[in-house]
Formats: structure tokens, sequence, C-alpha cells
């Protein structure tokens, strides 16, 4: 049985293999990029000999920070490349080859000579690090430390406490397709086709970086081969590509490289987490501490809000939630699928399950004494939040009344089987967008919104909004989406997409049918055109806390030879408001489940501390799930009606799938053993030194 | 002495279609297909065999074009993604993948859709995987049945971050079962 609801707008492109990624447009004369990162972790760069590179066979150019077009200032100093001789971190781009071929192009990046100064590095973490320091604010604009009421007294006084330190190392995005952009210039315009989750913000970066005048810049992102946030902001190749074609005066193309990816375009710092939890006897908690260490690069200060959803979740009279963070000589930080949930709800719901046993009441039970129906932090009631009905639901589903609470109560043979669960949660982002939508006299419609589809079905869902507002069949709209030349709207991320253009779509369709009214319901022979913006309709302070929740639980194996965990069962249940295509939701919830479970057991790489880089680079030692990985995974929903939220009632669902996968595993786990793992990725060796019964 | 020579001329047949190209030694079958012949439907993701993306099939086996120097190939008979349907007529693969939502971004679709192929291929020939159970395997070359563990453990070489993996695994069993 596949899932009801429209099928894919693109699908067949897709699986054609006719849909045009970035890098699969070519305009006549184009050349082709290939960059140079840094061979040193911080230094300056004396020299750049371009001669060898130069005399390969089709060699273009070589753009070094000596010849490259100059840039204004932006506060993302990860995009201001090859502008000065400093070198902030390995990996960092210190020239960009050009040639008529990819396989000149790359022969010449490897015959750049550069020679350097080194300096001395610091690019470790450490918990009592000299240069930690308090940020006033986190990402995404946020308060670093909040304090509610008097934790220290209040924790010191509970009958029952957790204090846990959880730990993580770097996370990498790795969408499928890599960074890519195709730039050429026109007569004194910019045509960017790149790959990205917004356009718009890609333009405006373009057009701050260049001095130019926005409307002289086009960006196309019509197919995009995955994003979960690196591709969020505007990333370096598009400046490069950019770069190169007005310094060359041809189109360019620039495609980064697999294994240059980590150390350019953004990760998910590493973090050390302390949580602790004051309760009563009977569980409710009284006092809740959840300090975050983190780390962010000397170019740009980005600080992962790992404390935010203990702001969020539970009754807390007495809260401290705060953030510590040191500029590093590392590669940029930046957004990952559910940056502050993801990492955040993995320490606090594995602190809560250590509750659960500490105070002897069941994990689901435990969560649901602790639901607060307003938001503990700003007092603010929530708009909707059912995190009780996905716990009671999701506990159902899985049969989670029959589980012997003890550790490891089971065994088949040398597997030990344990369950665990954990909440979910994300917040509501509306951002301000535009949407045109026209009528022809044959009542024929088409919506144009610069929404960006990076596989979540944004075409398909905005096509969804547009039918149910005019009152048409699907088949009756056609969309244009992913182009800065289409009425500007906010990009795909922070879950906040379709919220944001759905809600523009929607105002721009009532419009349209007040017009078509107002003519008596006839379309002129012409059509007729009706635009919205939403900038003034989204409140900047809302009266509500608006979330989605959500609970999963886990079922796995640990092979008491080998320490192997394998994930048997997944299942989550979420609840995150109206559900506007059964079919593209489920994938979606499925995939942040499935990213979950890479976070539980494969992923994170190091920090090599000589070298200043990460040591797993490519696909082949960061390790994301694969196929065999990845069974028994099941996603539902509890279809909520919250009117305050948008017209359409709906709440974002492209992150919460990620959020608490990790924590549901690592809990399992420890039924499973006995042993809590507080260290992802949760590898064997963490096991079979842990009193498994192996090894 | 005469500089050695970089460049040959290589015929490769594409979806059933002869094309003779002068290609860069160092040109890869993925980068052939990609930039000389405008199909792009197979992706690169890595260019270093880690992730799929770019598998096509070779003289009827599934291989990761990035992998391959075209110079070495010479008169190969290559399917891609776009050789699939017939005219507008969707490979039965094809119309799974749609109807199961077997993919979010479409990246490593084509990846998926030649692997499977090839795949089928296999299993129907015969050969044993990792999970096959050994009194199956020694049954070769009858067909080896796939079951969804045969499937999952068949298609590991094709990441997919999106994290189809489910519904991909439900499209191909429409189609095997
Ligand atoms: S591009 Fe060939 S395997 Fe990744
Ligand atoms: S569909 Fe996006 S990587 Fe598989």
């Amino acid at each position: 049985m596949s899932t009801p609801g429209p099928v894919r707008l693109e699908g067949r492109e897709k699986v054609t293999g006719t849909a045009r990624y970035a890098a699969e447009h070519m305009p006549p004369g184009m050349a082709y990029a290939w960059p140079v990162p840094a061979a040193v972790p911080r230094g300056r760069v004396v020299a750049i000999d371009a001669g060898a590179a130069l005399a390969e066979p089709g060699a273009v150019a070589v753009l070094t920070h000596e010849n490259a077009p100059r840039l204004k200032e932006t506060d993302d100093g990860a995009l201001l490349v090859l502008q000065n001789d400093r070198v902030p971190h390995r990996g960092w781009y210190v020239a960009l080859a050009v040639a008529e071929t990819p396989e000149a192009a790359r022969a010449m990046a490897a015959a750049v000579r550069v020679s350097y100064a080194p300096e001395e590095h610091d690019v470790v973490l450490t918990p009592g690090h000299p240069r930690l320091f308090a940020p006033d604010v986190v990402n995404p604009g946020i308060p670093g430390s909040r304090e509610r009421g008097d934790f220290d007294s209040a924790y010191a006084s509970a009958p029952v406490r957790v204090d846990a330190t959880y730990t993580m190392r770097a996370l990498h995005n790795h969408p499928m397709e890599p960074h890519a952009t195709t730039a050429r210039w026109e007569d004194g315009r910019l045509v960017a086709y790149d790959s990205c989750q917004g356009a718009n913000a890609v333009q405006e970066a373009l057009a701050g970086l260049f001095g130019m005048d926005k409307e002289r810049i086009t960006v196309v992102a019509e197919h995009v081969g995955g994003g979960f946030g690196c591709k969020g902001t505007p990333r370096p190749q598009v400046v490069l590509a950019a770069m190169a074609a007005r310094h060359t005066s041809r189109p360019v193309r620039l495609v980064l490289p697999r294994a240059q990816l980590a150390a350019i375009v953004g990760h998910r710092a590493p973090l050390v987490q302390r949580v602790r939890l004051g309760a009563g006897e009977d569980g409710e908690i009284t006092a809740l501490a959840h300090e975050v260490t983190t780390q962010t690069s000397t170019v740009r200060e980005f600080v992962e809000q790992a404390a935010a959803p203990s702001r969020a979740m539970y009754v807390s009279p007495n809260s401290r939630t705060t953030h510590r963070v040191v500029a590093l000589d590392v590669p940029s930080p930046s957004w990952m699928r559910a940056p502050g949930e993801a990492p955040g709800m993995f320490a606090l719901e594995c602190a809560m399950d250590e509750l659960a046993y500490a105070a002897g009441v069941d994990p689901v039970e435990l969560r649901v004494r602790n639901d607060s129906a307003a938001e503990p932090d700003s007092g603010k009631p929530y708009s909707s939040r059912h995190l009780v009905e996905c716990l009671r639901e999701g506990a159902r589903r899985f049969g989670w009344d029959t589980r012997d609470p003890r550790p490891r109560s089971r065994a088949e043979g040398r597997l030990l089987v344990g369950t665990g669960a954990a909440s979910s949660c994300y917040p509501v982002f509306h951002m301000p967008s535009s949407a045109e939508v026209h009528v022809t006299e044959a009542g024929r419609y088409r919506v144009r919104i610069n929404a960006t589809d990076i596989g979540t079905g944004a075409r398909t869902v905005v096509a969804v909004i547009a039918a149910e507002a005019l009152g048409v069949a699907l088949d009756r709209v056609a969309i244009e989406i992913g182009s800065s030349d289409l009425p500007a709207a906010w990009l795909a991320g922070g879950s906040g997409g379709t919220g944001s253009w759905g809600w523009a779509v929607h105002k721009a369709c009532r419009a349209l049918i007040e017009m078509v009214e107002g003519r008596g319901g006839t379309v002129p022979p012409g059509g007729l055109t009706a635009t919205a913006d939403t900038t003034g309709d989204i409140p900047s302070d809302p009266p509500h806390a608006m979330a989605s929740f959500g609970a999963q639980f886990a079922e796995v194996t640990v092979d008491t030879d080998t320490g192997e965990v394998r994930v048997r069962r997944l299942l989550g249940v979420f609840a995150a408001g109206r559900i506007l295509n059964a079919r593209t939701a489920r994938s979606q919830f499925i995939g942040g489940m499935t990213m979950g479970v890479g976070m539980a057991l494969l992923e994170g790489s190091t920090m090599d501390p000589r070298f200043g880089d990460f040591a797993e680079r490519d696909l082949a030692s960061y390790h994301v799930p694969t196929h065999a990985d990845i069974h028994g995974i099941e996603a539902h929903w509890i279809d909520e009606t919250d009117p305050v939220l948008n017209p359409m009632g709906s709440k974002g669902i492209g992150e919460i799938g990620i959020v608490g996968t990790a924590a549901a595993v690592a809990n399992a786990v420890h039924h499973a053993t006995g042993v809590r793992v507080r260290d992802l990725p949760i590898t064997p060796e963490k096991l079979l030194g842990g009193g498994t019964g192996a090894g | 002495m005469e500089p050695p020579e970089t460049t040959s001329t290589v015929t490769l047949r594409v979806n059933g279609v002869q094309h003779s190209l002068d290609l860069d030694h160092r040109t890869t079958v993925l980068d052939a297909l990609r930039e000389h012949l405008g199909l792009t439907g197979a992706k690169k993701g890595c260019d270093h065999a880690q992730c799929g993306a770019c598998t096509v099939l070779v003289d009827g086996r599934r291989t990761n074009s990035c992998l391959l120097l075209a110079v070495a190939h010479d008169g190969a008979e290559v399917t891609t993604v776009e050789g699939l349907a017939e005219g507008d007529a969707l490979h039965p693969l094809q119309a799974a993948f749609l109807e199961r939502d077997g993919f979010q971004c479409g990246y490593c679709t084509p990846g998926q859709l030649c692997s499977a192929l090839g795949m089928i291929a296999e299993a129907g020939a015969g050969a044993p995987s990792l999970v096959t159970p050994p009194a199956e395997a020694a049954l070769s070359p009858a067909p080896v049945p796939l079951s969804p563990e045969e499937i999952r453990e068949r298609m590991s070489g094709n990441l997919c971050r999106c994290g189809a993996y489910g519904n991909i695994v439900a499209a191909i069993e429409d189609v095997t079962r």
C-alpha cells in the first residue's frame, strides 16, 4: 500500500533523469573551475606559483587573492573568498583553477604551488578551554543564557537527581548533490544556477558582495539534490563561480569536490552538554539545567542552540539554559537539520530516561507527567500541543505496555534486545513571502512563488494549497518555483517553507477569487492576476508559542560478540498541524528519522589536532545510513487542528523527524545492555568495553 | 620525441545510439555521459565510487561510472536512466518509484533505478549476496528470491541522504513480487 496524497509534480522528471540540477546547465563556451584548499590550519599565504598550473593544456586562469574580483563586506565571513592572504582554517580556499575541461581544471588545481607562513593553531574543543565565552545570542538569534527561578537551591533539595554529560563529534550534512553553481555574466547581469535552499537569499548575498542592484541578478534553483541546512545560507561556491565567470568573461561551472565539503559548507559543531534534572519522588521536574559547550570558527560566529529545547519541553519552575562557545581555527559550523533541537533533545531525552530509572517511573509516563500546557520559558500558551497524545499513541502502536523495564531483560541468542522512547519537538517559523496567482479565461491557474524544492515536495504542496484555496482540482493549477525572478519568498529551511509559502499563496488565491467575484464571476480574455505579500500578516511577537511535537520508539539489538547495534524497529508519531500531503509528509518524517539513526549509530567526524582538519571527509569514511541499516521505520501522525498558525493550519515537518531519534536509540541500547552510552555515535567499542558480556 | 597522445576516439553505444567521441584519457564514463553527451541523468555524488549516484549499466552490469575511464571502455554498451522508459511509457520500476515516493530530492534516484535493474538481473542469474542463506546459495545458478533483506543488502552501494530507503525497497518489491 502506498500512502495517499498527490504524487510529486516533478517526479516524472526525476525518475527519467530529465530534471536538471545546478551543474547540469551548459551555457555555450562554459569553463570548469576546481578549488585549491589551504594545506595549513592557520597562517598566511606567502606566495602562489601558478606557472605549472597555467602550463597545463586547456588552462584558462588561476584566481587568487591577488587577482580575484574585490568583494564588499558581509556578515558571513565564509563568503569572503580570495580577498586576502589569511588562512583561518585548513581547507579554506586559497585559489581557484579554471580550465576548458573538468579534467584540466582538476590537474591545474593540483599543480598550483602555494607557500605558507604557518602560525600556531588551536583546533580542539575542551570543556575548560580558556577562551570559552557566553554569547549573548545563539542561532537563530535567541538568548544565549536564560535563568528562571532558583535552579541551584531547587536542584540541591530535589529528592531525585540526574547529572549527566553528553558528547558528540561534528556532524556533516552531506546532501547527495554536492554544492554546485553554473554562473554567467551577460551585459552586466549575473545569472547563477545554484544548488541552494533559497534563491532570494543567494541573490541578496551576491548583490551585497558584488555591490550591485539585486534586480540585475537571477539565481535559479529549480531542482536541488538535498540540503539539510548546508545550502540554507549562500555558500562559497556561488561566489567563486561568479568571480571566475567575471574574471574570465566566460560562463563557469564549479562543483565542490565531495572531500572538500566538510571544511567549506558548514557542519554541526561538536557539543558537550551537561544536563541536570532535579525531581520529586513522582518524577515531576523541579529543577532543570542544560549547559552547552561548543565551538565556532574565527570566520563566523555560529552557536548551535542545543539548550533551546529545554526551554520548551517540560515543566521546570527552576531552570538554567546556557551556551558557551570558543572560536577555534576550524571550519565554520552552520545549519544542519534541526539545529539546536537535534543535538539538544539527544541530551535532554537521554537525561529523561536516566531520570525515569532514578525515580522508578515508566519513561513514557515520566514525560506525560512533565508535560506543560504553556511554554515554560515564555509562559505563553501553546497554539496546540499534543505531546501526550503522541506518546500514548506511539506506546499503543509500539506495544510499550508489555515492556519489562529492567535493563538486560531480553535476549535472543547472542543478541540483547531493548526498547527506548524519546520525545520530539520543533518550533514553528513563519517568514514573510510573496506570491502571484494568474487565472486564464479558460479557468487554468498558474502560481508563481520562489519556493525551493530540496526534496520536500514543495512544488506539490504549493499546488495542493492553491487548489484548495481556489476550490479547483489539482490538475488545473500549474506551479512555477525555484527562481529569484519569481515573487520573493522565504527559503526551504527551519521547517518554515510550507507555512510561509502557503500563507502567501493562500492569500493570493483569496485575492484572486475576490477579483473574479468583483467582475461578476467572469475572467477577461487576458486573464487576471492577483499578488500577495504576507509581510504585514505575520505577528512579530505572537501571543502563542507554536511548535510541533512527537514521540519516537526504538527497538534495538546489540550483538554481544561484536557490540554492533542494529535498529530493528523505529516508530514515530507526530503532531505537526494539518498534514497537507500525506505521501510526501510521510517521506519527510521517515527521512528525518533515518538521519537520526545515522546520528545515533554511525555519524561523527574527528578533528585531527595536528593538521586541523576533519579526518572523515568523504562518504567512505563518514558513514551515513545505507539500505542495509534501515528497516522497520514507521511514521504516523495525529490530526491536529490549529486555527492560530496560518491559513492552512500547518506546521513544519522537515526537521522534527530527526529530533529524538538518537535518544530513543540510545535509551534502547541502555535497556538492552544496561550500558549508558553518553557519547555519539554508539559504535561497537563503546559497548564492548562496557560490560555487554562480550569482548 | 612525439608528446604522448592524451586523447583517443572512443565509441560508446548509449541507450541504443552509437556515439564516437574524442575524449581526454582522464575522462570517466560518467563525465563522457554528462559533459559530452548531455545525458545528465547519471549523477555525480562523490566521484570516488562511494555513493552509487552515477550507477549505469555497462554491458548489462551495474557499475559506478565515475570509476571507469572511458578510454578503457571503447565499444561498451551503456544504459542510463534516460534509456529506461519506452517513449512515454515509464519502466515499471520508474512507475513504482513514483507511486511509492521512492525519492525526495531525486539526486540518488537514477543510480537507485539502474542499480535496482542490475541487481534484479544478478539475483535472477543466481548470484548470492552476503545475506543469502548458504543452502540457497548452493543452488546457484538458480535465481535467488529477492526478500526485502536481500534487496537492502544488494542495494547498499546506493546511498540516499534523504532517507527514502524504505520506499525504494517497497518500489523494488512491487516490481519483483
Ligand atoms: S559518483 Fe560515482 S559512486 Fe559516487
Ligand atoms: S532522494 Fe535525495 S538522496 Fe535519495
